[in-house]
């Protein structure tokens, strides 16, 4: 049976190993943070970490798995305690119906790992994949700028 | 004694070699001028349009991120990297000082203005088969963009290559006006494909291999080459093309993406882009002369698309059996675009050239990188692998998908190709990890 590392807990699964990561999240180890959006690497709503970089949990078979630590958005903090970036979307309301959310904080938890103080065209560039219908983009890049650190553009400045 | 004068007689015969390279070399400079009113009338301007698109000038002449036209793009060749210039109409930094014969002679004899030598990576020997009109038009179309203040990145060229003159004796060798064929016989539509092949969209600068000197081996003209560090298949019988290619699957490809075929990638894909803006009979000649290339005949010696059963017995290529059905067969395994799978993609991978390739580039840069969205319109997307995968994932992977979609056998040096195109072993996410 294969074992994973979710969140830093060794969690021994049924699946095989061609499931794709998301399902043994949601239907077996109960981490619903993660969504299913389009199952088709298109949208980012899967979005999780695999050492530390984001991948698409929906195109991932656990099989590529194997000793390779994962963290989900339940891994970043609870409602009680909300880490970092977490309590900047909290700040920002950046969630309107909430579905793309954990998507957009663990892709920019990824980039945040990688480059603490992105400017905005990386910002921009590291969520272009990840999809919000509601259109609440604006209040997501502000939250991130938040974590960063960084002051928003000055209003009315354009694009 | 008499060694002296053989030495004195090579002296001279040196210095009259260099004078007369030299003499060769020299190129004056053009006085500086710029368009008259009449030379970026509206008429040339939009026909300029259409032929630079279909040059595809921006796709080099355009930084990532940067302004239109305005250069600094890194072009890598085999013997250092060369930037590509501004050719916006700025006058200090750009063609802002051209006039038309100084752009006529930079576009086909491949000298700057003030008598520079310029490097083939601009080809400008398909472009000394373009039209006087359509030198104009082009003219007309450049001068008229929008100028931008933006110096040339230096070469990044060992010496002596830095040393331009040189270019001049390259020229001597290699520099000759495209054989644009011409055929009364064919349609209109070939004819005027096979200028706009030749001379203006330069296929053969990448369809073709090239010589230790860089230069395009006529004798093997679209015998296949390389661009970017992709494999670029030929045009050629010799293609590895499991399906043949007719001349109304070319022009869906060169448009947009072929059901059958499917569509474009690595630097291919700003190719097709730039088709966007140019009207569909301009495609449909295109498509026509190209067709003809792969030669009489070569449709029969196809195999069309391979889908084998592979064995489970080797723990790789299961593994690799594992990661195609979690990661590819959501959208590959869809039955295709056309028969309402997922859209823009073949009935299988068995129908794509790139498992037929000689070696596993393209499948593994397109893997490791996926194929990004474009904004505001339609068309193929692709996950990038390469955060997902290990190096040891994706040869598996790769072996699987060659075992399954090729009759051709494994292909050689795959694990090695796979850790020099993925970075090694040493991941960023781990570094990242470490680190923190």
């Amino acid at each position: 049976m294969p074992t994973l590392t979710v969140n830093g807990r060794a969690r021994t699964v049924a699946a095989e190993p061609d499931t794709p990561l998301l399902y043994v999240l949601r239907d077996e180890l109960g981490l619903n943070g993660a969504k299913f959006g389009c199952g088709l690497g298109q949208c980012g709503a899967c979005t999780v970490e695999v050492e530390g970089r984001a991948v698409l949990s929906c195109l991932t078979p656990i099989g590529v798995l194997e000793g390779r630590p994962v963290t989900t958005v339940e891994g970043l903090g609870s409602p009680e305690a909300p880490g970092p970036l977490q309590a900047a979307f909290i700040a920002e309301n950046a969630a309107q119906c909430g579905y793309c959310i954990a998507g957009m904080v663990m892709r920019a938890h990824a980039l945040l790992r990688e480059n603490p103080h992105p400017g905005e065209d990386e910002i921009r560039a590291a969520l272009r994949l990840n999809l919000c219908r509601c259109g609440t983009h604006m209040r997501i890049l502000a939250a991130v700028r938040r974590a960063a650190g960084r002051p928003s553009p000055a209003a009315g400045g354009g694009s | 004694m008499r060694r002296r004068r053989i030495a004195v007689w090579l002296g001279a015969a040196v210095l009259a070699g260099v004078a007369g390279f030299g003499i060769a070399a020299w190129r004056s400079a053009i006085a500086p001028g710029g368009p008259a009113a009449d030379e970026v009338a509206a008429e040339p301007v939009r026909r300029g349009a259409v032929l630079a698109a279909l040059g595809y000038c921006a796709s080099c002449h355009t930084a990532e991120g940067g302004r239109p036209y305005a250069g600094g793009r890194g072009v890598a060749t085999p013997f250092g990297t060369i930037y590509s210039t501004n050719i916006t109409p700025d006058p200090e930094t750009g063609l802002g000082r051209y006039t038309l014969a100084a752009f006529a002679r930079a576009m086909r004899e491949g000298v700057d203005r003030e008598g520079r030598h310029l490097y083939p990576a601009f080809p400008y020997t398909h472009y000394a088969g373009l039209t006087d009109d359509d030198i104009a038009a082009l003219y007309a179309f450049t001068m008229t963009r929008e100028p931008v203040r933006q110096a040339a990145t230096p070469n990044a060229l060992p010496a002596p290559l830095s040393w331009r003159p040189l270019i001049a004796g390259w020229k001597l060798l290699f520099a000759q006006a495209p054989a644009i064929p011409a055929d009364p016989r064919r349609s209109p539509d070939w004819n005027r494909g096979a200028y706009l092949a030749e001379a203006l969209s330069h296929c053969g600068a990448c369809h073709s291999p090239r010589n230790l000197l860089g230069a395009e081996i006529r004798s093997k003209a679209y015998a296949g080459g390389e661009a970017d560090g992709w494999w670029v298949p030929p045009l050629d019988r010799s293609s590895p093309s499991p399906l043949a290619w007719s001349e109304a699957d070319l022009a869906r490809y060169l448009a947009e993406w072929d059901p059958q075929h499917g569509g474009a990638a690595g630097p291919m894909r700003p190719v097709v882009d730039a088709h966007r803006t140019v009207p569909a009979g301009e495609i449909r000649a295109i498509a026509a002369y190209v067709a003809t290339l792969y030669g009489p005949g070569a449709a029969g010696s196809r195999t069309g698309p391979v889908d084998r059963a592979v064995s489970g017995d080797d723990p790789a290529l299961a593994r690799g059996a594992a990661t195609y059905a979690g990661a590819c067969a959501t959208c590959h395994e869809s039955g295709g675009g056309a028969a309402g799978g997922v859209p823009y993609t073949t009935p299988s991978l068995g129908h794509r050239t790139t498992l037929r390739a000689p070696d596993p580039r393209n499948l593994i840069l397109v893997l490791r990188d996926g194929i990004a969205p474009r904004d505001h319109v339609p068309g193929p997307i692709m996950p990038a692998y390469g955060t997902m995968l290990t190096p040891s994932q994706t040869t598996d992977l790769a072996a699987y998908l060659r075992a399954r979609f090729s009759p051709d056998g494994p292909w050689p040096d795959l694990d090695g190709t796979v850790r020099r195109l993925m970075g090694g072993t040493t991941r960023s996410g781990a570094r990242a990890e470490a680190t923190r």
